[in-house]
């Protein structure tokens, strides 16, 4: 995967020098084609994604799931997705029109731009920024904005209802989650992504940390709205919440946003605390299977969540998060912090 | 509530919930009037599904009405079929025979247990779990099927008749098909157990929630299930015995608590006690006709009045006739548990989330055709 790099990166200089233009188009044509991987890599993923849950919930539920369109329906998001372009695009009377269009957008560019810095395998990354934790956690956060905005600009109880449940709940959560990663941090002594993986050469930080994985993995499913902490949606109570008046490819941009976050996390998480790209027979079986591995048995792990749970309320999932994860996330934080010293 | 919070207060507003509303399980609609999550008044509107069904009985045949009664509670079609037919033979003095009584309460329990599965899967799935409703569909598959194969409807059964029931049971294939679903059943409901009751979260969602005191519940009138969870050991299978149900042994289950996980438990093992008597009744299934003999070919019940009460999954279904000796009732007025359980529900809102309506809602068990008829 990184010689493939390398040789198109060659190319691609190589053609620029020979056509005799200007020497920022190099760099300028690099930033297109890897943000053009990284929104196709999310597109094919997200449409495998949406698959997956359904496969998944149908077997949780004595059922087969789709099987009709392609080998075990393995088209049927494609069929879906095919279906959601062509319908009407209906903006309510009287909502905020330019929030309303724009929200959608906001909700699905963070986390575009968050994948710059995950490492799929050994060097390849987009960007292994000094900083690449702090980046992450900058930019998701940006996901809330886009809820509060697709609520508010609907003109919907229910939506505005499911827009400030939202924001409480994804202000609250950022916290727990940004602590439990600190005890990593400490452990790696970088931020930088690629400099975590390497510092699990010998061992996994799940194994140092397995309390700040737990309160990670919790955090991370209230981040990305999953059962049992899909309040902002809760679709018995609020019919679909932030979203319930977004139809046809806008409602489609926040549910590609949704499976991609789901991924995001799991790929962090990945990162972190399962060793990154690494894996045994490592020349034989390269570091993106292993990194695709891992990432994606932590998403099952989500989807199973939501076909075994129920939700919990709006008080309880606040409660929950200041007064135990934030808590235990602090303990984590001390007893990493003293043992370091200690050692 | 103290007057520093009351400074706190924040502009209310009003969220309309329903007619179409995934939780209003069918046609209710309910305005709320909102102070951030909590509710601080609901105002229910009912009606939407109003056929005036007492008005329609006055000017049929009796018999052409008793296909009309299981629209009346879709979900348990044949205990409005028991009311009805119950209340044509005391006006007759009939006695009907004892198989006919027999399957009769098989029968009944039998869609208790569908009723209540349904309510089962519906409950969680109001609090978000989606795969307890399908699990629910797959055991409420083996009930239908015993009773399609005996009426041969899934919903509306309108199988028994006065003096009796339509036809006897297909006695070979439903021996056989009950047998799988004696083996069967009780490892269903161990599922049940092993896959909610004690969730963490479905706990949290449901211990003290929406409780009714026994006072409240009898004040308001509420009957079955929901009552029988506030502490009143109240079952009219018990207490005022019809057809064969002295014969059978089982137990009322009550539960002191009034929350809604008693009312989700409490269906549960009501679930198991049907099963308990739908066991007895197909072994000691006695041989025999199942229509009385002494029923008239022309329905024309004596001049006069009757009420009968029957014990139906979601509570006391009463149903006043009066005769005027003609083919038609004269008079036809129906006590239907669902608008009596409902009616508590703004008092059990008042101060509740927002994301408590729809537990404190879905254990009530409430079926809108039952409640506007």
């Amino acid at each position: 995967m990184h010689a493939l790099f390398g040789w198109l990166n060659e190319k691609w200089t190589a053609l620029i020098e020979w056509l005799g233009l200007p020497d920022f188009i190099v760099p300028a044509g690099q930033m297109v084609f890897d943000g053009i991987c990284v929104a196709g890599f999310i597109a094919v993923l997200v449409l495998f994604l949406i698959w997956l849950e359904r496969k998944i919930s149908g077997h949780a539920q004595d059922r087969f799931g789709p099987m009709r369109v392609g080998w075990h329906g393995c088209i049927q998001t494609v069929a879906d997705a095919i279906k959601l372009i062509q319908k009407e695009d209906i903006v309510p009377a009287r909502a905020d029109r330019w929030v309303y269009n724009v929200a959608p957008f906001v909700a699905f560019a963070p986390t575009v731009i968050a994948f710059v810095v995950i490492p799929f395998g050994d060097g390849v990354i987009v960007k292994d920024l000094n900083i690449g934790i702090l980046y992450l956690f900058a930019i998701t956060s940006f996901a809330v904005i886009a809820i509060v905005m697709g609520g508010w600009a609907s003109n919907n109880k229910y939506a505005l209802l499911g827009a400030f449940r939202s924001a409480a709940q994804l202000v609250s959560y950022e916290v727990p989650l940004v602590l439990s990663v600190l005890g990593v941090l400490m452990l790696a002594g970088t931020m930088r992504m690629g400099g975590i993986v390497e510092a699990q050469s010998s061992m996994w930080f799940i194994v140092y940390q397995p309390l700040g994985f737990l309160i990670y993995f919790v955090a991370a499913t209230a981040e990305v709205n999953r059962t049992p902490f899909d309040i902002p949606e809760a679709e018995q109570e609020l019919v679909a919440g932030f979203n319930v008046e977004y139809s046809g490819m806008k409602f489609a941009m926040f549910f590609l946003a949704e499976f991609a976050n789901m991924f995001l996390v799991a790929a962090i998480a990945t990162t972190l605390f399962l060793g990154g790209w690494k894996g045994p027979f490592q020349p034989y079986i390269p570091g993106e299977v292993w990194f695709l591995v891992k990432a994606l048995g932590l998403t099952a792990l989500i989807q199973v969540f939501r076909w075994t749970y129920p939700r919990l309320r709006v008080d309880q999932l606040m409660s929950f998060a200041w007064k135990l994860l934030l808590p235990l996330a602090f303990l984590n934080i001390i007893v990493t912090g003293l043992i370091l010293v200690l050692r | 509530m103290s007057t520093e919070t009351r400074e706190l207060r924040t502009e209310e507003f009003k969220v309309n919930i329903g007619p179409q509303h995934p939780s209003t399980h069918g046609v209710f609609r309910m305005v709320n009037t909102m102070d951030g999550e909590r509710i601080v008044a609901c105002e229910p509107h009912i009606g939407f599904l109003h056929r005036s069904m007492e008005k329609m009985a006055e000017n049929r045949q009796y018999i052409s009405y008793l296909m009309m009664t299981d629209r009346i509670d879709y979900l348990s079609g044949l205990f409005c079929n028991e009311a009805h037919c119950r209340a044509i033979e005391e006006l007759y003095e009939l006695e009907v025979t004892k198989r006919a009584q027999y399957i009769r309460v098989m029968l009944m329990e039998l869609n208790r247990i569908a009723s209540h599965s349904i309510f089962w899967g519906i409950f969680a799935l109001d609090l978000g779990a989606i795969t307890p409703f399908l699990w629910a569909f797959r055991e409420r598959e083996v009930v239908m099927d015993l009773l399609e194969m005996t009426t041969g409807q899934r919903i509306t059964f309108s199988y028994f008749r006065p003096g009796g029931v339509a036809e006897d049971l297909p006695v070979e294939d439903f021996l056989r098909r009950a047998k799988f679903f004696v083996k069967d059943f009780p490892y269903r409901v161990a599922d049940y157990h092993r896959l909610l009751d004690k969730n963490e979260i479905f706990v949290h969602r449901t211990k003290g929630v929406g409780v009714i005191p026994a006072d409240m519940a009898v004040n308001y009138g509420l009957t079955g299930p929901n009552l029988r969870c506030s502490g009143v050991d109240f079952d009219l299978r018990k207490d005022r015995p019809y057809e064969c149900y002295e014969d059978f042994d089982f137990d009322v289950i009550t539960y002191e608590e009034g929350d809604c996980y008693a009312r989700y438990m409490a269906r549960i093992y009501e679930m198991e006690e049907s099963y308990r008597i739908f066991k007895q009744a197909l072994e000691g299934l006695p041989e025999g006709d199942v229509k009385s003999p002494d029923t008239p070919k022309k329905i024309k019940p004596p001049a006069g009045e009757v009420y009968v009460r029957v014990e139906s999954p979601r509570g006391d279904y009463g149903l006043y006739m009066e005769s005027d000796g003609s083919d038609k009732p004269y008079r036809y007025k129906l006590r239907t548990p669902s608008f009596s359980n409902l009616c508590i529900l703004p008092k059990l809102l008042e101060n509740a989330y927002l994301a408590d309506m729809v537990p404190i809602f879905g254990s009530l068990d409430v079926i809108l055709p039952d409640v506007d008829r």
